[in-house]
């Protein structure tokens, strides 16, 4: 039953992987310039190192959210995200899977009276803000640095397409490995307090963790979902919604990538930190949204004559539609696993200061119960929670 | 994979900047195989005609061969098209050349030498302009922020074209000549103005294809 539960992760990471290739390979093969099994192929393989190498980040930002500590739980979670992407795209509306997730937890947190970090709410939700206006930035730099390269190297036009033929190869890759590494924590990461799997050494020479192997099979799923169906996708959208040049293409997908990588990157978090330099959240953020921001960056150098404000509206519009959905499902879903299937969504948690509180023996002479302190302001108790996390009465 | 693109591009690379060659070779024969007919050097002129014959056969085959080839590797996608529609003109205006030299060859037209100079003249142009057109053409694929520059010649030449042209025909037309001669030489002036007409064609193509290709 445990592992029937990481079902709606997989179906989650199916549908990630069948929509999000087309956000790093969509125009470079729907302009037939590089073919879909080379890119599926690519895109497959490091999506998987990217969740099993780098996806940690992501995921304990998801976690200071709201730490889902039941499988059922996390299953339905997951599913309501999955379910509010899968009618947030029969709608025809922007829609995001980090976004979805949020909602989600959200919902959990709602269902289960956990407590919401809003200062981690707070830090994802301008990264989705700020994701959006960074990769618009990195790709007005890049197309200006390009443009002026181009202009002075004279590159014969075939030359040229050569050249951004590797380059979409190697920026998909690229693309591919921080889209896994930033956005497996939307598919797995909620199964991460309570994943059924256990270390083990592979042929003695490395341990892949219970959490790596979340990823992993995370990882695979979207796999699966770019072979199977990411090909009517990237039709659909790369002639469609993102009929950009492949050269264009080259420098949103990089973009992108960079600020995929920046938003799921512990080493960078480590060097930055290292140097005394603020750091960015590692936050799942949408690559779908960081690609219109990418389209934004260019058009705006090319003087805004291609700029569709009423797109940005629609993400707007999203930033709220999707969690509220999601969170809304997520909370119904709980109520009906609950007490229909009679399946335990979440275990009661106490902040470890408090359960202090209640085991401390009474004081000689003092008969009285000892009185709980507020969680709320209690100081010890806050810097407990945020050192240990919560842990469950024993 | 990408070895292999850049092995093939190479390739293309050579054959497209030969068939520019040929286009613009073959606007100077045309305009030699002019001039040895109005100078009345006919044994030249044909050989002229069998040059330039030799010439678009050439550059047909290399046409025929960088289409195959930019589709069979799925070349510049984007602009796949816009290419192959250019080098198509580009080699109608070889066609046009073998065409009017031949009429001279068919016809033999009587051409009074008070008209040869503007006869010449009008091949000087038509000339010119198919060379800034390939000059257009070869900045399309390696630089094309500077195709404006020459596509504002070819449209200079061409209208150039028109005024010799005009002017010449009126000459003829006032002048006391039989009317079927009249006529006969309107119709090889018109010949020769073809020339420019067919590169001012491709201009507007380029013209296009270039705003489409800007990055």
């Amino acid at each position: 039953m445990i592992y029937f539960y990481l079902i709606s992760g997989v179906f989650l990471g199916w549908s990630l992987g069948a929509n999000h290739a087309a956000n790093v390979f969509g125009t470079a093969v729907a302009s037939k310039m590089v073919r879909f099994k080379t890119a599926a192929t690519i895109c497959s393989l490091f999506v998987i190192l990217g969740a099993v190498f780098g996806g940690s980040g992501t995921t304990a930002t998801l976690g200071s959210l709201g730490a889902v500590n039941a499988m059922a739980g996390a299953f339905m979670v997951t599913l309501a995200a999955a379910l509010s992407v899968y009618w947030m795209t029969k709608l025809k509306l922007p829609v995001s899977t980090s976004q979805a997730i949020i909602g989600s937890i959200l919902g959990w947190n709602l269902f289960s009276g956990s407590v919401t970090n809003f200062h981690s709410l707070t830090r994802i939700v301008f990264s989705w803000g700020a994701a959006i206006v960074l990769t618009a930035s990195f790709s007005a730099i890049l197309y200006l640095l390009i443009r002026g390269v181009l202009k002075r190297s004279r590159i014969h036009l075939l030359t040229l397409d050569s050249y951004t033929r590797s380059g979409l190869i190697i920026v998909g890759a690229f693309g591919a490995y921080s889209l896994g590494a930033n956005n497996i924590a939307n598919v797995m990461g909620v199964f991460v307090p309570v994943t059924p799997f256990r270390d083990i050494v592979v042929a003695g020479m490395f341990t892949l963790t219970g959490v790596q192997q979340l990823f992993l099979l995370g990882g695979i799923a979207i796999a699966v979902g770019v072979f199977t169906y990411s090909h009517r996708v990237i039709q659909t959208v790369g002639n469609d919604l993102l009929k950009i040049s492949p050269l264009a293409a080259f420098v949103v997908v990089l973009a992108e990538s960079i600020v995929l990588f920046l938003f799921s990157s512990k080493g960078l978090e480590g060097w930055l930190l290292a140097h005394g330099l603020p750091t960015i959240p590692l936050v799942p953020i949408s690559s779908s949204q960081a690609v219109i921001g990418g389209i934004i960056g260019i058009a705006i150098v090319r003087k805004g004559r291609e700029i569709r404000f009423k797109v940005l509206g629609d993400i707007a519009l999203g930033w709220l539609a999707t969690p509220l959905l999601a969170g809304v499902i997520t909370f119904f879903g709980l109520f009906v696993l609950q007490n229909v299937f009679n399946q335990q969504v979440y275990r009661k948690v106490v902040p470890p200061a408090i359960q202090r509180v209640i085991h401390r023996p009474p004081k000689p002479g003092n008969v009285s119960e000892p009185k709980a302190p507020d969680h709320k302001t209690a100081p010890d108790a806050k810097l407990s929670d945020k050192k240990n996390g919560r842990s469950d009465i024993k | 994979m990408s070895i292999i693109h850049f092995k093939k591009s190479k390739i293309l690379v050579t054959q497209i900047d030969e068939f520019l060659d040929m286009v613009s070779r073959g606007s100077i024969i045309f305009r030699n195989g002019i001039r040895e007919y109005l100078d009345g050097e006919i044994a030249c002129f044909e050989n002229t005609i069998i040059e330039i014959s030799k010439l678009e056969n050439r550059a047909d085959e290399l046409r025929h061969s960088i289409e195959n080839q930019l589709y069979m590797n799925s070349l510049i996608p984007e602009i796949r098209g816009d290419v192959l529609g250019l080098l198509e003109n580009m080699d109608t205006v070889i066609n046009a050349e073998k065409k009017s030299l031949n009429q001279f060859s068919v016809e033999m037209p009587v051409i009074p030498v008070e008209y040869g100079k503007d006869y010449l003249a009008l091949a000087d142009v038509c000339m010119s302009s198919a060379e800034a057109l390939v000059t257009a053409i070869r900045a399309f694929f390696h630089d094309f922020n500077m195709v404006k520059n020459y596509l504002h010649k070819v449209y200079f030449f061409e209208k150039e074209a028109d005024k010799i042209s005009d002017r010449l025909k009126r000459r003829i037309f006032n002048s006391g000549l039989d009317l079927s001669q009249k006529i006969h030489l309107r119709y090889f002036a018109l010949h020769i103005e073809d020339i420019s007409d067919h590169a001012e064609d491709v201009a507007d193509r380029l013209g296009i294809s270039t705003i489409k290709r800007s990055f």
